[in-house]
Protein backbone atom coordinates (compact mmCIF):
# COMPACT_ATOMS: atom_id res chain seq x y z
CA UNK A 1 0.00 0.00 0.00
CA UNK A 2 1.20 3.46 -0.87
CA UNK A 3 -0.06 6.81 0.36
CA UNK A 4 -1.47 8.56 -2.33
CA UNK A 5 -0.67 12.70 -2.44
CA UNK A 6 -3.06 14.10 -5.63
CA UNK A 7 -4.95 17.52 -6.27
CA UNK A 8 -7.67 15.86 -7.70
CA UNK A 9 -7.96 13.73 -4.31
CA UNK A 10 -10.55 15.27 -2.07
CA UNK A 11 -8.93 13.64 0.71
CA UNK A 12 -5.39 11.93 1.61
CA UNK A 13 -5.55 8.07 1.94
CA UNK A 14 -3.83 5.27 1.36
CA UNK A 15 -4.05 3.45 -1.88
CA UNK A 16 -6.53 0.29 -1.67
CA UNK A 17 -4.98 -2.99 -2.29
CA UNK A 18 -7.04 -3.40 -6.06
CA UNK A 19 -5.53 -6.51 -6.60
CA UNK A 20 -7.06 -7.71 -3.30
CA UNK A 21 -11.01 -6.15 -4.06
CA UNK A 22 -10.31 -7.82 -7.91
CA UNK A 23 -10.02 -11.34 -6.04
CA UNK A 24 -12.92 -10.43 -3.22
CA UNK A 25 -15.45 -9.92 -6.71
CA UNK A 26 -13.99 -12.49 -8.40
CA UNK A 27 -14.84 -15.46 -5.40
CA UNK A 28 -18.09 -13.27 -4.32
CA UNK A 29 -19.12 -13.84 -8.54
CA UNK A 30 -18.14 -17.73 -8.05
CA UNK A 31 -20.24 -17.93 -5.05
CA UNK A 32 -23.39 -16.14 -6.40
CA UNK A 33 -23.02 -18.48 -9.75
CA UNK A 34 -22.93 -21.57 -7.27
CA UNK A 35 -25.40 -20.47 -4.95
CA UNK A 36 -27.96 -20.09 -8.16
CA UNK A 37 -27.44 -22.98 -9.14
CA UNK A 38 -25.89 -25.69 -7.29
CA UNK A 39 -26.96 -25.09 -3.49
CA UNK A 40 -30.46 -26.29 -2.37
CA UNK A 41 -31.87 -24.06 -0.96
CA UNK A 42 -35.48 -22.91 -0.93
CA UNK A 43 -36.01 -19.83 -3.55
CA UNK A 44 -36.75 -17.17 -1.33
CA UNK A 45 -33.61 -17.71 1.16
CA UNK A 46 -31.59 -18.03 -2.48
CA UNK A 47 -33.41 -14.68 -3.58
CA UNK A 48 -32.45 -12.96 -0.53
CA UNK A 49 -28.85 -14.62 -0.48
CA UNK A 50 -27.50 -13.37 -4.09
CA UNK A 51 -29.42 -9.66 -3.51
CA UNK A 52 -26.94 -9.63 -0.17
CA UNK A 53 -23.93 -10.64 -2.52
CA UNK A 54 -24.59 -8.24 -5.63
CA UNK A 55 -25.30 -5.15 -2.76
CA UNK A 56 -21.88 -6.47 -1.48
CA UNK A 57 -20.06 -6.52 -4.30
CA UNK A 58 -21.58 -3.07 -6.04
CA UNK A 59 -20.52 -1.42 -2.80
CA UNK A 60 -17.11 -2.96 -3.21
CA UNK A 61 -16.67 -1.13 -6.63
CA UNK A 62 -18.50 2.03 -5.51
CA UNK A 63 -16.32 2.14 -2.24
CA UNK A 64 -12.84 1.08 -3.71
CA UNK A 65 -12.50 1.66 -7.42
CA UNK A 66 -14.82 4.55 -7.74
CA UNK A 67 -13.04 6.33 -4.39
CA UNK A 68 -16.15 6.61 -2.50
CA UNK A 69 -15.06 5.83 0.71
CA UNK A 70 -12.17 8.76 0.23
CA UNK A 71 -14.69 11.30 -0.92
CA UNK A 72 -15.95 14.29 1.19
CA UNK A 73 -19.53 13.53 1.98
CA UNK A 74 -20.70 16.58 0.28
CA UNK A 75 -20.17 14.54 -2.80
CA UNK A 76 -20.80 11.13 -1.49
CA UNK A 77 -24.42 12.60 -1.18
CA UNK A 78 -24.68 13.55 -4.92
CA UNK A 79 -24.61 9.52 -5.13
CA UNK A 80 -26.59 8.33 -2.16
CA UNK A 81 -29.51 10.81 -2.51
CA UNK A 82 -31.06 9.26 -5.78
CA UNK A 83 -30.81 5.66 -4.26
CA UNK A 84 -33.93 6.42 -1.83
CA UNK A 85 -35.63 8.15 -4.38
CA UNK A 86 -34.74 4.72 -6.22
CA UNK A 87 -36.06 2.69 -3.55
CA UNK A 88 -39.33 5.04 -3.24
CA UNK A 89 -39.89 4.71 -7.30
CA UNK A 90 -39.88 0.92 -7.36
CA UNK A 91 -41.87 0.65 -4.13
CA UNK A 92 -44.48 2.85 -5.29
CA UNK A 93 -44.46 0.54 -8.81
CA UNK A 94 -44.99 -2.40 -6.69
CA UNK A 95 -47.48 -0.90 -4.19
CA UNK A 96 -49.74 0.03 -7.21
CA UNK A 97 -49.46 -3.52 -8.62
CA UNK A 98 -50.28 -4.91 -5.47
CA UNK A 99 -53.42 -2.94 -4.77
CA UNK B 1 8.07 13.92 -22.23
CA UNK B 2 10.76 16.86 -21.86
CA UNK B 3 11.91 18.75 -18.99
CA UNK B 4 10.34 21.62 -20.15
CA UNK B 5 6.69 20.11 -20.31
CA UNK B 6 6.91 18.47 -16.94
CA UNK B 7 7.75 22.25 -15.48
CA UNK B 8 4.46 23.80 -18.05
CA UNK B 9 2.24 21.14 -15.92
CA UNK B 10 3.25 22.09 -12.39
CA UNK B 11 2.74 25.39 -13.19
CA UNK B 12 -0.52 24.97 -14.37
CA UNK B 13 -3.42 27.42 -12.59
CA UNK B 14 -5.65 25.57 -10.03
CA UNK B 15 -8.87 24.03 -12.13
CA UNK B 16 -12.29 25.36 -11.71
CA UNK B 17 -13.59 23.68 -8.95
CA UNK B 18 -17.26 24.57 -8.02
CA UNK B 19 -17.08 25.31 -4.46
CA UNK B 20 -20.10 23.58 -2.68
CA UNK B 21 -18.77 19.90 -3.57
CA UNK B 22 -15.07 21.11 -3.40
CA UNK B 23 -14.14 19.23 -7.01
CA UNK B 24 -12.90 20.17 -10.36
CA UNK B 25 -16.18 21.11 -12.62
CA UNK B 26 -15.94 17.90 -14.53
CA UNK B 27 -15.70 15.51 -12.10
CA UNK B 28 -18.78 16.80 -10.01
CA UNK B 29 -20.81 16.65 -13.72
CA UNK B 30 -19.93 13.69 -13.93
CA UNK B 31 -21.04 12.22 -10.64
CA UNK B 32 -24.16 14.62 -11.15
CA UNK B 33 -24.83 12.26 -14.77
CA UNK B 34 -24.00 8.92 -13.10
CA UNK B 35 -26.58 10.15 -10.32
CA UNK B 36 -29.53 10.57 -13.04
CA UNK B 37 -28.13 7.10 -14.55
CA UNK B 38 -28.84 5.71 -11.08
CA UNK B 39 -32.60 6.91 -11.50
CA UNK B 40 -32.62 5.41 -15.30
CA UNK B 41 -31.06 2.09 -14.49
CA UNK B 42 -33.82 1.83 -11.48
CA UNK B 43 -36.91 2.76 -13.85
CA UNK B 44 -35.69 -0.12 -16.08
CA UNK B 45 -35.18 -2.47 -12.97
CA UNK B 46 -38.28 -1.57 -11.18
CA UNK B 47 -40.47 -2.09 -14.46
CA UNK B 48 -38.80 -5.44 -14.88
CA UNK B 49 -39.28 -6.28 -10.57
CA UNK B 50 -43.03 -5.26 -11.03
CA UNK B 51 -43.98 -7.21 -14.53
CA UNK B 52 -42.16 -10.54 -13.11
CA UNK B 53 -43.36 -10.70 -9.71
CA UNK B 54 -47.10 -9.16 -10.65
CA UNK B 55 -48.11 -11.49 -13.86
CA UNK B 56 -50.27 -14.06 -13.63
CA UNK B 57 -47.43 -16.72 -15.68
CA UNK B 58 -44.62 -18.39 -14.12
CA UNK B 59 -41.67 -16.18 -15.93
CA UNK B 60 -39.18 -18.56 -17.73
CA UNK B 61 -36.57 -19.89 -15.88
CA UNK B 62 -33.19 -17.99 -16.57
CA UNK B 63 -30.88 -20.70 -17.35
CA UNK B 64 -33.42 -22.68 -19.60
CA UNK B 65 -33.48 -19.68 -22.12
CA UNK B 66 -29.80 -17.72 -21.34
CA UNK B 67 -26.22 -18.82 -21.69
CA UNK B 68 -25.53 -18.20 -18.05
CA UNK B 69 -21.67 -19.54 -17.41
CA UNK B 70 -20.87 -17.56 -20.81
CA UNK B 71 -22.25 -14.64 -18.74
CA UNK B 72 -20.43 -15.27 -15.91
CA UNK B 73 -17.42 -15.43 -17.64
CA UNK B 74 -18.28 -11.96 -19.15
CA UNK B 75 -19.38 -10.61 -15.64
CA UNK B 76 -15.59 -11.78 -14.74
CA UNK B 77 -14.47 -9.94 -17.70
CA UNK B 78 -15.75 -6.82 -17.09
CA UNK B 79 -14.74 -6.57 -13.50
CA UNK B 80 -10.93 -6.93 -14.81
CA UNK B 81 -11.99 -4.23 -16.83
CA UNK B 82 -12.82 -2.30 -14.07
CA UNK B 83 -9.33 -3.18 -11.99
CA UNK B 84 -7.61 -2.38 -15.34
CA UNK B 85 -9.15 0.93 -15.00
CA UNK B 86 -8.04 1.56 -11.43
CA UNK B 87 -4.92 0.85 -12.22
CA UNK B 88 -4.70 2.77 -14.95
CA UNK B 89 -5.53 5.29 -12.71
CA UNK B 90 -3.29 4.88 -10.38
CA UNK B 91 -0.69 4.74 -12.45
CA UNK B 92 -0.68 8.03 -13.54
CA UNK B 93 -1.15 9.23 -10.12
CA UNK B 94 2.50 8.25 -9.40
CA UNK B 95 3.67 9.30 -13.17
CA UNK B 96 3.93 5.94 -15.10
CA UNK B 97 3.01 7.36 -18.64
CA UNK B 98 4.61 4.31 -20.18
CA UNK B 99 3.42 1.16 -21.64
CA UNK B 100 5.17 -1.80 -19.87
CA UNK B 101 8.50 -0.89 -17.77
CA UNK B 102 11.37 -3.86 -16.87
CA UNK B 103 11.81 -4.06 -12.73
CA UNK B 104 14.54 -4.99 -11.79
CA UNK B 105 14.91 -8.71 -10.09
CA UNK B 106 11.07 -9.29 -10.91
CA UNK B 107 9.69 -11.35 -13.66
CA UNK B 108 6.78 -9.25 -14.23
CA UNK B 109 7.55 -5.71 -16.36
CA UNK B 110 5.68 -2.74 -14.31
CA UNK B 111 2.52 -1.29 -16.63
CA UNK B 112 2.36 2.00 -16.88
CA UNK B 113 -1.10 4.14 -17.87
CA UNK B 114 -0.85 2.96 -21.86
CA UNK B 115 -0.71 -0.45 -20.54
CA UNK B 116 -3.60 -0.22 -18.41
CA UNK B 117 -5.91 1.68 -20.31
CA UNK B 118 -5.44 -0.48 -23.31
CA UNK B 119 -6.43 -3.97 -21.04
CA UNK B 120 -9.22 -1.82 -19.76
CA UNK B 121 -10.43 -0.81 -23.34
CA UNK B 122 -9.98 -4.51 -24.57
CA UNK B 123 -11.98 -6.19 -21.89
CA UNK B 124 -14.37 -3.75 -22.36
CA UNK B 125 -14.61 -4.18 -26.18
CA UNK B 126 -14.40 -8.08 -25.35
CA UNK B 127 -17.24 -7.84 -23.14
CA UNK B 128 -19.50 -6.13 -25.79
CA UNK B 129 -18.70 -8.81 -28.49
CA UNK B 130 -19.77 -11.50 -26.47
CA UNK B 131 -23.06 -9.57 -25.61
CA UNK B 132 -23.38 -9.46 -29.64
CA UNK B 133 -22.27 -13.12 -30.00
CA UNK B 134 -25.08 -13.77 -27.17
CA UNK B 135 -27.72 -11.56 -28.58
CA UNK B 136 -26.91 -13.35 -32.14
CA UNK B 137 -27.59 -16.80 -30.55
CA UNK B 138 -30.37 -16.39 -28.55
CA UNK B 139 -32.32 -14.55 -31.95
CA UNK B 140 -31.22 -17.69 -33.92
CA UNK B 141 -32.58 -19.90 -31.20
CA UNK B 142 -35.95 -17.71 -31.48
CA UNK B 143 -35.79 -15.67 -28.63
CA UNK B 144 -36.64 -12.04 -29.54
CA UNK B 145 -37.15 -8.74 -27.68
CA UNK B 146 -41.52 -9.95 -28.80
CA UNK B 147 -41.03 -13.35 -27.40
CA UNK B 148 -40.27 -16.93 -28.76
CA UNK B 149 -40.55 -16.90 -32.68
CA UNK B 150 -43.26 -18.97 -33.99
CA UNK B 151 -41.36 -22.39 -35.20
CA UNK B 152 -38.20 -21.85 -33.51
CA UNK B 153 -36.49 -24.43 -31.52
CA UNK B 154 -37.35 -21.95 -28.41
CA UNK B 155 -40.66 -22.22 -28.87
CA UNK B 156 -40.96 -25.64 -29.36
CA UNK B 157 -38.97 -26.41 -26.17
CA UNK B 158 -41.68 -23.87 -24.84
CA UNK B 159 -44.75 -25.67 -25.96
CA UNK B 160 -43.72 -29.28 -24.55
CA UNK B 161 -42.98 -27.51 -21.00
CA UNK B 162 -44.32 -23.71 -20.64
CA UNK B 163 -43.45 -23.51 -17.14
CA UNK B 164 -40.00 -23.95 -17.22
CA UNK B 165 -39.86 -21.69 -20.67
CA UNK B 166 -42.53 -19.14 -19.42
CA UNK B 167 -44.70 -19.29 -22.26
CA UNK B 168 -47.52 -17.65 -20.99
CA UNK B 169 -45.09 -14.30 -20.60
CA UNK B 170 -42.40 -14.56 -23.14
CA UNK B 171 -42.96 -11.62 -24.80
CA UNK B 172 -42.82 -9.11 -21.51
CA UNK B 173 -39.76 -11.74 -20.64
CA UNK B 174 -38.07 -10.80 -24.14
CA UNK B 175 -38.58 -7.14 -23.97
CA UNK B 176 -37.84 -6.59 -20.78
CA UNK B 177 -34.26 -8.70 -21.14
CA UNK B 178 -33.03 -7.22 -24.10
CA UNK B 179 -33.89 -3.49 -22.93
CA UNK B 180 -32.08 -3.75 -20.00
CA UNK B 181 -28.91 -5.96 -21.29
CA UNK B 182 -29.04 -3.39 -24.38
CA UNK B 183 -28.72 -0.46 -22.63
CA UNK B 184 -26.14 -1.84 -20.29
CA UNK B 185 -24.28 -2.73 -23.32
CA UNK B 186 -24.68 1.21 -25.02
CA UNK B 187 -23.20 2.76 -21.66
CA UNK B 188 -20.11 -0.20 -22.44
CA UNK B 189 -19.92 0.68 -25.94
CA UNK B 190 -20.00 4.53 -25.54
CA UNK B 191 -17.34 3.99 -22.70
CA UNK B 192 -15.29 2.37 -25.43
CA UNK B 193 -15.70 4.75 -27.89
CA UNK B 194 -14.81 7.16 -25.18
CA UNK B 195 -11.27 5.61 -23.70
CA UNK B 196 -10.50 4.66 -27.79
CA UNK B 197 -10.62 8.78 -28.01
CA UNK B 198 -8.71 9.41 -24.91
CA UNK B 199 -6.00 7.03 -25.58
CA UNK B 200 -5.04 8.30 -29.00
CA UNK B 201 -5.50 12.15 -28.42
CA UNK B 202 -4.30 12.25 -24.96
CA UNK B 203 -2.46 9.02 -23.55
CA UNK B 204 -0.44 8.19 -26.67
CA UNK B 205 0.81 11.63 -26.58
CA UNK B 206 1.81 11.44 -22.73
CA UNK B 207 -0.71 14.55 -22.44
CA UNK B 208 -1.83 13.39 -18.57
CA UNK B 209 0.49 13.90 -15.88
CA UNK B 210 0.63 13.68 -12.22
CA UNK B 211 -0.71 17.06 -11.66
CA UNK B 212 -3.32 16.71 -14.51
CA UNK B 213 -5.37 13.30 -14.83
CA UNK B 214 -8.71 14.86 -15.38
CA UNK B 215 -10.13 12.71 -18.17
CA UNK B 216 -8.70 9.54 -16.44
CA UNK B 217 -10.64 9.81 -13.65
CA UNK B 218 -13.73 11.08 -14.89
CA UNK B 219 -14.04 8.60 -17.55
CA UNK B 220 -12.92 5.91 -14.79
CA UNK B 221 -15.93 6.56 -12.52
CA UNK B 222 -18.50 6.37 -15.70
CA UNK B 223 -16.66 3.17 -16.24
CA UNK B 224 -16.97 1.90 -12.70
CA UNK B 225 -20.65 2.32 -12.60
CA UNK B 226 -20.87 0.49 -16.00
CA UNK B 227 -19.37 -2.42 -13.77
CA UNK B 228 -21.52 -1.78 -11.11
CA UNK B 229 -24.65 -1.53 -12.65
CA UNK B 230 -23.89 -5.18 -14.71
CA UNK B 231 -23.57 -6.60 -11.06
CA UNK B 232 -26.75 -5.49 -10.05
CA UNK B 233 -28.25 -6.99 -13.41
CA UNK B 234 -26.29 -10.24 -14.01
CA UNK B 235 -28.07 -10.95 -10.54
CA UNK B 236 -31.49 -10.14 -11.35
CA UNK B 237 -31.60 -10.48 -14.71
CA UNK B 238 -28.75 -14.23 -15.26
CA UNK B 239 -29.40 -15.92 -11.44
CA UNK B 240 -32.46 -15.04 -9.85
Amino acid sequence: MTATRSPHASTEHKRPNYVMIWLYLFVLTVAEVALAFELPLSRNVKLLLLLFLAVWKALLVALFFMHLKFERWRLRLIFIVPLPLAAILVTAAIMEKVW
Amino acid sequence: MTHATQALDQMRPPYPAEPGAGVYSNKLGMWVFLASDVMFFTALIGSYIVLRFGVEGPWAKPAAVLNVPLTAVNTFLLICSSVAMVKAYAAIQDGKKYFLRPVPGKLLRDGGLKFWLLVTMFCGAAFVSVQVVEYIKLVGHGFTPAGFRDGSLLAEHAAADPIKYGASVAGMYGSTFFTMTGFHGFHVTCGVISMTYLYFTKVLPEKYSPQDYRGIEVIGLYWHFVDLVWIILFTIVYLI
